[in-house]
């Protein structure tokens, strides 16, 4: 493998991963608050908050910007408190990559905890269980299979994530730019050998994920 | 011990409506609610957990009022110290049996390994040592029965409850866990409920009848 498809490798794997765990706190919190209860208006929440999920990455972009750019709410904000500005920083690609991601973890979440035997739930209650202890011991432990395969898919996404980025990050050699920005520069640049190492990369890492998930949601001895 | 229950709910869903109107005391050690299944002998016992909410009424045990609409007082189910056996078990499929029963006993946010001797004792007296490393789906009827009585008792409850304890188990199994039962009770000294629709039961368990039929206590 080529340093050139490292340095990118690399980038894309703390991006990626940093940007799973930012998802995965997130939509394991939401995807307990939206709860086993269909109503409508958790419902439209949920619609809502999948749509990340089915947008242009152009789209989640030009919001990301208008939120954390100069005049945005957030960025403003963070520039004149901390001096920081989030755009064409790795760490704004975590953030474009955590929202394009974070679909799949909350769809995951939700859905596993619905899964949960309510009973189960009442039994460690009528224990002494509070309400934290009953989420920790009993829920998350029955939730956990489709959660992380949700995960996964989440980091199978991230790592994938363009569009977003793109704009967020822009694609600065070395600093922002990931593994599918990369390519697209190599592809760009005519540089068919280098591009090609690290698609096959790409792949890899792909199939991987989803059999590592399709197993976790298949193997089910205890749970 | 005294067990006071004076409650109502209303459940509706898109077949039926079900109106729940039980009134009863006990001061038996044994309590026996019969009747035909769907009577609304589960709702009264988890209302008396604190697993539902009765819309109005009272549940007391001794003085102390564990629900009461009318002074807005509603326990908490973790506070209201009362073992519960579920119908079908609700073991926890995730943990031991040895986990199973100190999982009352272990507080904190992780299911421990390790526990402390206490869970131990309970275990060993209902004869589940050899099981104490078996995860749930490995048991069979009878022995998740076991389980579940011992996970109640472990967490030193005021009062048991039991929701068709044997409803799951062949007729031979059915008698001897009976007897294991009222002679676990005994030697525990807590007073119990116990529902069922068997009327071997009833004759086996003596203590206080209460005949239940739509929702109501039957005369």
């Amino acid at each position: 493998m080529s340093s050139d498809a490292i340095v990118p490798l690399l980038l894309t794997l703390k991006v990626a991963s940093l940007a799973t765990v930012l998802a995965s706190i997130v939509g394991i919190a939401l995807g307990k608050w939206l709860g086993r209860h269909r109503t409508f208006t958790r419902n439209v929440a949920e619609s809502l908050l999948t749509l990340p999920l089915v947008l242009p990455p152009t789209v989640l972009g030009y919001y990301l910007l208008v939120v954390l750019g100069r005049n945005g709410f957030i960025g403003e904000w963070l520039m004149r408190w901390f001096g920081v500005s989030l755009i064409f920083t790795w760490q704004g690609a975590v953030i474009a990559a955590s929202i394009a991601a974070f679909p799949l973890i909350l769809r995951a979440a939700r859905a596993s905890f619905s899964d949960v035997d309510a009973q189960l739930e009442n039994a460690a209650r009528s224990l002494g269980a509070s309400e934290t202890e009953v989420f920790f011991r009993a829920t998350l432990p029955l939730a956990w299979r489709g959660i992380l395969a949700g995960a996964l898919l989440a980091f199978a996404r991230a790592m994938g994530e363009f569009g977003a980025t793109l704009m967020v990050a822009g694609s600065l050699p070395g600093r922002t730019q990931t593994l599918s920005l990369a390519i697209y520069d190599a592809v760009m640049a005519g540089d068919d050998a280098r591009a090609e190492s690290m698609v096959i990369i790409s792949l890899i890492a792909a199939v991987v994920l989803l059999i590592f998930a399709a197993q976790l949601l298949q193997r089910r001895k205890h749970t | 011990m005294r067990i006071a229950v004076d409650i109502e709910k209303k459940l509706r869903d898109a077949s039926r409506e079900f109106h729940l109107c039980m009134r009863f005391e006990s001061d038996a050690d044994v309590t026996v609610l019969y009747g035909e299944s769907g009577a609304g002998k589960s709702l009264t016992v988890l209302a008396i957990a604190g697993l539902i909410r009765p819309d109005k009424g009272r549940i007391t045990v001794d003085d102390r009022a564990l629900f009461d609409s009318a002074h807005r007082i509603d326990v908490r189910a973790r506070h209201r110290n009362i073992g519960l056996v579920f119908q079908d078990y609700a073991l926890f499929p995730h943990l031991t049996v040895l986990q199973n029963i100190a999982f009352a006993q272990n507080r904190g946010w992780f299911n421990r390994r390790t526990v402390d001797a206490d869970a131990r004792a309970t275990m060993a007296s209902m004869q589940l040592d050899a099981l104490a490393d078996a995860y749930p789906s490995d048991l069979s009827g009878g022995q998740r029965q076991r389980v579940a009585l011992a996970r109640a008792l472990a967490s030193r409850p005021r009062l048991l409850l039991l929701d068709e304890p044997f409803s799951a188990l062949d007729s031979a199994l059915r008698d001897r866990l009976r007897d294991e039962l009222i002679d676990t009770r005994r030697r525990a000294g807590i007073p119990m409920i116990v529902i069922t629709h068997n009327a071997d039961d009833v004759a086996a368990f003596g203590g206080k009848l209460v005949r239940v039929r739509d929702g109501r206590v039957a005369d």
